[in-house]
Parts: C-alpha cells; structure tokens; sequence
C-alpha cells in the first residue's frame, strides 16, 4: 500500500444560522492514499462540497464552523493552521476545481492574467517566467494554440475549454491533491469524457491525488479507486469502487444503484425508487438519517446513530442492521 | 408501425435566429437553430430526442408547442397546420400540445399557490367556471401525481424540486393534453426523487394515454423511457430508430461517439473510447456538408461538399449519413 495522504477522521462542520444549526457534515471519516483516485457520492445537500470546503478551509466565515474531527494532510493537522499558513498550502499543496467553469474565471481579465496572477500570489518568480510556465499548463491541458488562448477572455472559450483552463491553474504548481468539485456535471458527455481522461492522464504522469466530488455513479466507476457514499452529511458506506459494485451493504447505496435506468438492459420494468425525501439537516443527529425512508428501519435505527464499522478489511458502512452478528439480504427493490 | 396513428407530425422544419454581429454596424449573421427536421409522432407513443447543448433539441420542442414559429416547414397537429390555426381551434390545440420546463423552480410562480397555479389553466380554458368544481379537479389532479391535500395551500417556496416537478405535471395533465412536450423533465432532480418522477410519468402515459416528447441528454433514462429515440446534432437529425437499436446497433458515427462517451455501468466495464476532437462548431453563419464532417473519424471527401439526409437504413431506422448510401 502507498502512503496515506490525507485522512479525515469523525470532521463535522456546522453552519450557525438564524433558523436553526444546521449540521451540514455530521461525522465523515475517510482516508486517501497517495497517487489515487477516491470518490463522494451523494444527492444535493448530502454535504459532498461542504466537506471539500472544510478540507480547503473555505467555509464561509460567519456561519461555517469545524466543531471536531481531524484532518490531517500528510503530518499536517489542516485546522490548526493559521489563515496565513492556509494560504500557502491552497495551490501549492492542494488545488480546487469547481463545477461551473464559466463562473470560476473573471469574466473581465484575460485567461493569460488570471493564470500569472495565480502562479505568482504563491511563487517568488518575474511574471515573464510565470507566463512561460502558464503556457506550459495550456498546452499540458491539451489547449490548441496557447500563447494566442492565453490572450483570449473567458467568455470567448466554449464551457470544456474554459474547464481545461481551470485544471490548467490547479496543476501549473504540481499540487499533491486535486480537489474536484462536480468537475463535469455542467458538461456534455462526450466533453465530459474529454476533461476526465484528461484529469487521468495527469494524475499518471504527476502522481496526484483526486478527490472526486460527484452525484454521477458512472463517474466514480470510470475514476476512481475508492469511493465514499454520503446522505445526510454522514458516511454511511466506504469502500473500493469494485467492492462497492459487486457488494453494496447500506440500504441507501442499494436504492441508489437500482434508481438508475441501465443502458445495458432493455427491461422495462418500474424503477426502483427511493421513497420520500431526505431530512432537514437541522433535525439529524440522533438517530439513523436514512430511517424514514429505509424499508429495514427497526426500533434501534430510530434511537442509536449506527457507527461506521469495519465489516470486511477496508469495507466501513453505517447501519445498524448489518454487523458481524446479523447481515440483511439486498431485497431487490426498495418500494415503499 | 406505419398503420398507427400520427398526432404530430413535423414537416421540413428549420428555425434560424439573427443574431447582432460582433461589429457595431456588421452585418446581421444568421443562427440556423434547425435544419431540415420531418419527424413523425405517433399516437400512444414516447419519442426521446437526445443531443448535447446547442443541437437545437430544445428550440424543436417549443416549436411543437408554438413557442417558436419555424422559418420554413410545417407541424401539423392531427393533420392541421398549428401555426395557421384560428380562434376556437388554436384554443383547442393549445390544451391539446402540453409542456413541462426543465427547471421546477422557475416555472412556478412563485406568488400564487399550487393550488392556484394547477387551477389556472382549467380557468383560462373556461374548461369549469364552478369553483367547487375546480376544486375538485385540483385536488383530484394533485392526487394523481402523489401530493394531497396539504399541499394545496402551500407556496412553491416550500416544495423539494421533486414536488415541485409533480405540480408541473398535474398542471400539464389538467386539460387532457393529447401530447405533453418534456423538455430535460428530470435534469435538475437528484438520482433518487428522479426516478420516483420518471416512474410517475410512465404510469401518466399509461392511465391517460398520453403522447411523449421527451427531450434530455441523458441516455440512461431517454432509452429507458422512450419507444423510438432521435439523436439530434447541430439542428439535424442525424438518427432515428427504437429504443433497443440505438445501444444494439448504433449506425451514425456520432451515436457511436455518444455512446462510447457515456460513462461505464460498472467498475468491471472497460469501454473502448472514440473520442470527437475538438469542441461542437459553431451553428452561426452557412452551414456546409455534414455538421459532423469536421470530427468524424470516417470522414470522406463527399461528407465535406454534401449534407446527408436522413435516410432508411432498415424499417424503422433511419440515419443520416453516407457510410450507408
């Protein structure tokens, strides 16, 4: 096994507002290795991005706080840094990658500014070499013609090259972890495909490690080694892509692989949905999140939070109804 | 299938929009949204259409609903002409061709109840001037798509998108549309609640006998969901054919390319990858050859002089390429 890069442990980050606490990440504990590949999954308000932000120290500061949990990249304990300690760890240890590429450049500055603007804030070099080394990471991203790109505006690239520009920023300073954010959510397939085997060829050439932030399972299955399932701002299944595939154990994961129409097969059966609606994040926190929805859910489920347990080696899940004394049997549907 | 009965039918259609050139005083260029488009939509039936942005999948379906008048072709509606309808008749089309927008959320308004909001268009058709009948019919309808009645009364505000999309549909189904246009229905939905939505769909179609254009870029779910499937590229059609086809046996080079770029089902599945090189070109300005012909692997000199038409391959698939002339 390779070295372990940046592991979570327990993180919960809350964010303070008028309404209510409203527990965003309530308990996420992953680790990922050097030079892999590891993804989240889960539905819009699963809490996937305000895990990235918090690994980021992103979080907006008036309402978003880390209440406990450790992140720890490589020896560093990432929250006790300072705000200045932070900066210099953004773009040159880890770089971000957001979803929407046309909103993560300044629509008024020139491509070429933005990307020398960046490499120096975090280099001491003349901004002849910073250009030369942003010319570099054009072209590295498979941009044609990159002096003439680096005087283009945002706005005059189609949405997949202002996204290669975007990854071209990130890498230029050879990070040790992308953070990549619903990378390819607002692309075309055939776009998408593009950017990820993109991102995969960088990853084999400079040895990055991805942190692969999506709600599309096909995605994980085509990037990643490892792969995270969150709902309600919890981990509830973390394991190996393969064996998340071949043996799923969290209802929750169940539903969401049988919600999803197969291309493969022609069958015309009623789709497995899940029933209802995921909670309101403010009441979490006592029991099991998935228990109104689970068509397994017992008396315990409503009381205990299931601890995320170690099956089999490198298999966590959180649910009380399978442990090493009594396991549930995929019951095909989750009808309800 | 021939014998069945045609609702739709979409005749030599092309739309271009003038755009403002870049110059002050330039020239007024010409955006040619579609191009050349004759569909055929039987009754009974759901026809997906799938593209990337930009193809024009969008544009075609608010034509059907007289949201866009084409530049050159017809569409005619049981046999009419939609656009050269008058009065009485074009009231009776309108309840006739149905849409639902792809986001939930702005497709409400916000200030009226979803009560009010399902109510509406039974008012403006005149279809009940009762109250206590449209009521009923509301409350009737909010429990076909699986809300009751405690949602009536509520905002748009406080309904998941999920609903959100429920009360497009009952909305959409309040005046017994015979074809109901979807435009991207589920892309704004979370893996979970869309197939709950997808589900109810399917269940509409077979209570109400409902007719489906169902646009998305979602492979997935359009061939789940559809009967026959149109892959659209640069305001063309470029294929036609059912459902089962477009994965067993894909013709055009661009539905191949499509498919190839869909990601794996599986962990285990290794895709071979064709790739496209290069962005989708521009539709601004003369169109000439084959939109593909620039990114196509198998591009022959003839590709770059001609465009292809869609023609028969087999029965019941069409595709619009001269690899099979």
């Amino acid at each position: 096994m390779s070295e372990v890069l940046l592991k979570v442990e327990n993180l919960k980050t809350y964010f303070y507002q008028a309404s209510g606490v409203s527990k965003a990440v309530d308990g996420v504990s992953f680790s990922l290795n050097q030079g892999e590949t590891m993804g989240i999954v889960g539905e819009s308000g699963s809490g996937k991005s305000v895990t990235s932000s918090s690994i980021m120290r992103l979080l907006p500061a008036k309402t978003g706080r880390i209440v406990d949990g450790t992140i720890l990249f490589g020896d560093t304990d990432i929250r006790s840094l300072s705000q200045r300690e932070i900066l210099s760890f953004r773009g040159n240890d880890f770089a971000m990658i957001f979803q929407n590429p046309m909103t993560s450049l300044d629509p008024v500055f020139k491509v070429g500014r933005q990307m020398t603007e960046m490499i120096l804030a975090h280099r001491k070099i003349s901004k002849r070499e910073a250009w030369e080394i942003a010319v570099d990471a054009l072209a590295q991203v498979g941009i044609p013609e990159p002096e003439k790109r680096m005087n283009s505006y945002p706005h005059e690239l189609s949405g997949g090259m202002c996204q290669r520009v975007i990854i071209a920023m990130a890498v230029c300073s050879n990070p040790k972890l992308i953070i990549a954010d619903e990378p390819t959510t607002a692309l075309d397939v055939t776009v998408q495909a593009q950017v990820l085997e993109l991102l995969r060829e960088l990853q084999r050439k400079n040895g990055t490690s991805i942190l692969l932030i999506t709600h599309n399972l096909g995605v994980v299955w085509e990037m990643c080694d490892t792969v995270m399932v969150m709902y309600a701002g919890k981990t509830v299944e973390y394991a190996t892509c393969k064996e998340l595939y071949a043996n799923p154990l969290h209802p929750y994961t169940w539903g969401l692989l049988d919600s999803m129409p197969k291309l493969s097969s022609d069958s015309k059966k009623e789709l497995a949905a899940i029933p209802g609606v995921p909670p309101d994040l403010r009441l979490t926190g006592t029991c099991c999140n998935f228990y109104n929805r689970c068509p397994y859910c017992t008396d315990l489920c409503r009381e205990a939070i299931p601890p995320l347990t170690e099956l089999t080696p490198g298999h966590f899940v959180a649910c009380h109804r399978q442990s090493e004394t009594q396991t549930l049997e995929r019951g095909g549907s989750l009808d309800g | 299938m021939d014998e069945r009965r045609v609702v739709l039918q979409v005749q030599g259609v092309s739309k271009d929009f003038e755009i403002k050139s870049k110059e002050v005083f330039g020239k007024k260029q010409t955006l040619h949204a579609l191009t050349d488009v004759n569909l055929h939509i039987y009754q009974g039936e759901t026809l997906g259409i799938i593209g990337e942005s930009g193809c024009g999948k969008s544009t075609l379906g608010r034509c059907m609903v007289r949201l866009h008048k084409p530049t050159r072709g017809r569409i005619l509606c049981d046999g009419e002409d939609i656009f050269a309808l008058k009065g009485e008749k074009q009231q009776k089309l309108c309840r006739d061709i149905q849409m639902i927008f792809q986001d939930p959320y702005s497709s409400l308004d916000p200030r009226r109840t979803a009560a009010y909001s399902v109510a509406e268009p039974l008012r403006v058709h005149g279809i009940l001037k009762n109250q206590d009948a449209i009521d009923e019919r509301v409350l009737e309808l909010m429990q076909e798509v699986g809300l009751d009645l405690q949602h009536l009364s509520r905002y748009p505000h406080e309904f998941s998108g999920g609903q959100r999309q429920r009360i497009n549909i009952a909305r959409a189904i309040a005046l017994n549309p015979k074809v109901i246009v979807c435009d991207e229905p589920v892309s704004a939905l979370d893996v979970s609640i869309q197939a709950q939505v997808i589900n109810l769909f399917r269940r509409m179609q077979r209570e109400h006998g409902l007719t489906y254009v169902f646009i998305s870029h979602d492979l997935g779910i359009i061939k789940y969901i559809s009967d026959r499937i149109a892959i659209m590229y640069l305001g063309r059609v470029v294929e036609l054919c059912s459902a089962e086809a477009i994965y067993r046996s894909p013709l055009h080079p661009y539905t191949k390319a499509l498919l190839s770029a869909i990601p794996p089902e599986s962990p285990f599945d290794k895709k071979e990858r064709i790739i496209l090189a290069g962005d989708i070109p521009s539709p601004i300005g003369e169109q000439i050859g084959c939109p593909l012909a620039g990114r196509c692997p198998s591009c022959m000199e003839r590709c770059k002089k001609e465009a292809p038409g869609l023609k028969d391959y087999k029965k019941g698939h069409q595709v619009a390429c001269f690899l099979y002339d």
